[in-house]
């Protein structure tokens, strides 16, 4: 009995993992992707947010959801051009404007959102990964989305680019110093600007997964707090997207253990395991922040970890 | 001749003084001018916004005057509203003095005023309503100081970045009061809102006298004009403004790096905390989720807007208290979602940060020795 039970909350957290790590995943690979030019978004709190609400709007009137998808990513581009447009002149200080974006997001997202709370829109299918077991229960777990995967590729991708292409180089370069990227000629703001739209385009697809897939719907509650931690998550995955890819789902897995308990009736302690991410994020930067591998890892530009 | 008639008048010497008034004025104006440039700014853009989607921004404005400012009513209540507004900003500017930027007044408030009503609850009854009072903000106090020094704590021992981990603690707060409300402290007569025991009319903060602002406006006042001496006339605001102007320079100088910034944000933790009090023992009267109404963050865009000096902050908060006030009523007369003050919120926050690239590039703010501006 106690066996079986404990199989399914293992079989629960795996398919929470799964579902729960993908805007996760998204967030935390463009915040990479910015940082590593030497910026800090800390606003994808409220790309993430954004994306989900145009992802819903779009999904529910043209009714395509994979038109949400996009429609997702250019609106985190947009906020991201923003910070991007902003953040290179004199004197701002790219922290404080985050907050200033999650804040703007956020609202923007809650005021042309409230039309869309009540209609359904077209969700995003999924495919089946666990046909093979003859476990419904597993087979339920292992329903995963194409974006999970193509948040993966987009992982080996950034990985591989930032190793081997002059792209990558050039924003490896704008980050570790940007005194020798101007040397060579190279616009650094340019870069990073770039580099911040693309990351808010990953945030805002992040978001599309939040609304159009898991939990699948738009309200006002949909994201608290995931793009935030996605931002942490980059500090302890040291820059590296595989890493993010990994953290995204220990991430995932421990956001689903309260939802796993409470399927099998286990209702004590709910907000605890509701704060678990938080807390384990918290942890997560306690141990990572000071140690020497992450100052290593670390863009020499950049403001967070200074 | 002329230096003789120039020995002879001692004028130029007072004038020259005069003159340097004026010029120091003209720089000083500069950080009053250009948050209103940015202001400005600000309200143009969001009435593009309105005129977007067909709303009249004419409308909008003079209801924040009448909402916010136009009668005794709306007076008063904005005043209620700017009272946990002074508090939390205050609980960014302290810290922004000594070069951090904590935003976790959300959190800290939630805690103390989560704090305060449940140590009221065994004194209900037992202990004279003023002293239960007093038990309450110190805790509250105390619950706060503890919650944002920790952060704090964090930054200095092991350089964990203290503006994501604040916001991460306001979230644990918050589940932190949701599991104690809904779980060991629910008041099980109260069907609506899972809310912890009343605390009773009896043990209520009262009004100040001949107004309905609850005395929460007047302890944050006299906080605000205690901290702006603490942080410009006593050696700590002068060694905690050097740690936040150059960290290493106060390290070498031997100033107490770590202390002062445990106290920065503990003194940060406790105003927040403070405000939680009020916010349980002057208006809810007992602690659930509406607790989380979003002063901590408005609290922040007041603390950069009031550039994090205390006296602006009381200004600032006012005018902000206003804008929170007359949400209320731009909701009903213009048929806008309550989402449209965090939209104009989030502008002036942008645009204002936005503004702080104009700083020096004013040539009026300058006068004629510009070159030795420091």
């Amino acid at each position: 009995m106690s066996d079986s039970l404990l199989a399914t909350v293992f079989v629960a957290i795996l398919g929470g993992a799964l579902r729960v790590s993908t805007p996760f995943m998204f967030v935390a690979l463009g915040e990479c992707l910015t940082e590593k030019s030497g910026r800090v978004n800390l606003g994808l709190e409220g790309t993430l947010v954004m994306g989900a609400m145009s992802a819903y709007a779009v999904s529910y009137h043209s009714g395509s959801p994979w038109l949400g998808v996009l429609a997702a990513g250019c609106a985190g581009a947009a906020l991201g051009s923003i910070h991007g447009f902003v953040c290179k002149l004199p004197r701002v200080n790219d922290i404080a404007f985050g907050i200033a974006m999650m804040l703007l997001g956020t609202g923007l997202a809650f005021f042309f959102g409230k039309a869309y709370i009540q209609p359904t829109a077209p969700r995003l299918d999924s495919i089946s990964l666990g046909a093979w077991t003859g476990n419904a229960k597993l087979t339920s777990a292992l329903q995963i989305h194409p974006l999970l995967l193509i948040g993966i590729v987009v992982a080996i991708i950034m990985y591989w680019a930032f190793a081997n292409t002059r792209w990558g180089l050039l924003v490896r370069m704008s980050g570790d110093s940007a005194a020798s990227a101007r040397a060579m000629g190279v616009s650094v703001d340019l870069v990073r600007f770039l580099a911040t739209a693309a990351g808010g385009f990953l945030a805002g697809v992040g978001g599309a997964f939040l609304s159009l897939y898991y939990p699948g719907s738009w309200n006002q509650g949909l994201s608290s707090g995931q793009g935030l931690m996605a931002v942490a998550l980059v500090i302890f995955a040291r820059w590296n997207p595989l890493r993010c890819v990994a953290a995204a789902f220990l991430f995932g897995a421990t956001g689903a253990i309260g939802p796993a308990l409470q399927s099998v009736g286990v209702t004590q302690g709910y907000y605890f395991f509701n704060a678990a991410p938080y807390i384990l994020t918290l942890l997560i930067m306690v141990g990572s922040a000071g140690s020497k591998n992450a100052s290593r890892d670390a863009p020499g530009e950049l403001s967070i970890t200074k | 001749m002329q230096e003789a008639a120039q020995a002879i008048v001692p004028a130029p010497v007072a004038k020259e003084g005069a003159e340097e008034f004026w010029l120091r004025l003209r720089k000083d104006s500069e950080f009053i001018a250009i948050p209103l440039i940015a202001l400005c700014g600000a309200a143009f853009l969001f009435s593009l916004f309105l005129l977007a989607i067909g709303k009249n921004p004419i409308t909008f404005f003079e209801l924040v005057y009448r909402g916010g400012f136009g009668t005794a009513f709306s007076l008063q209540n904005t005043l209620q509203r700017s009272a946990p507004l002074i508090l939390t900003a205050l609980a960014v500017a302290i810290p922004a003095r000594i070069g951090m930027v904590m935003i976790g007044g959300e959190g800290a408030l939630v805690i103390g005023g989560f704090v305060s009503a449940a140590v009221a609850i065994p004194m209900l009854e037992r202990v004279p309503p003023m002293l239960a009072l007093i038990i309450m903000a110190i805790m509250g106090m105390l619950a706060g100081a503890v919650w944002v020094g920790f952060a704090g704590f964090l930054r200095y021992s092991r350089g964990v970045n203290e503006t994501i981990s604040t916001l991460l603690m306001t979230y644990i707060g918050i589940a932190i009061m949701n599991f104690f409300v809904e779980g060991a402290l629910r008041d099980l007569t109260n069907p609506n809102k899972p809310s912890t025991k009343p605390i009773g009319d009896a043990y209520m903060v009262g009004k100040i006298p001949g107004t309905d602002v609850h005395w929460g406006l007047a302890a944050g006042i006299i906080i605000a004009i205690a901290l702006h001496i603490l942080m410009t006339r006593t050696t700590f605001g002068f060694a905690a403004r050097i740690t936040g102007g150059n960290p290493r320079a106060a390290l070498a100088q031997g100033l107490p790096v770590g202390k002062l910034i445990l106290a920065c944000t503990a003194i940060a933790g406790a105003c927040a905390g403070l405000a939680g009090f009020y916010e349980v023992a002057a208006i809810q009267g007992r602690a659930n989720a509406s607790l989380a109404a979003g002063y901590g963050f408005t609290g922040i865009l007041v603390a950069f807007l009031a550039r994090h000096n205390p006296i602006a902050v009381i200004f600032v908060a006012i005018l902000f208290g206003g804008l929170v006030a007359s949400g209320g009523l731009i909701q009903r007369r213009m048929d806008l979602p309550d989402a449209t003050v965090l939209v104009l919120q989030g502008l002036i926050f942008l645009v204002l940060l936005t503004s702080e690239t104009l700083y020096g590039r004013f040539a009026i703010f300058k006068g004629k020795s510009a070159g030795d501006r420091t």
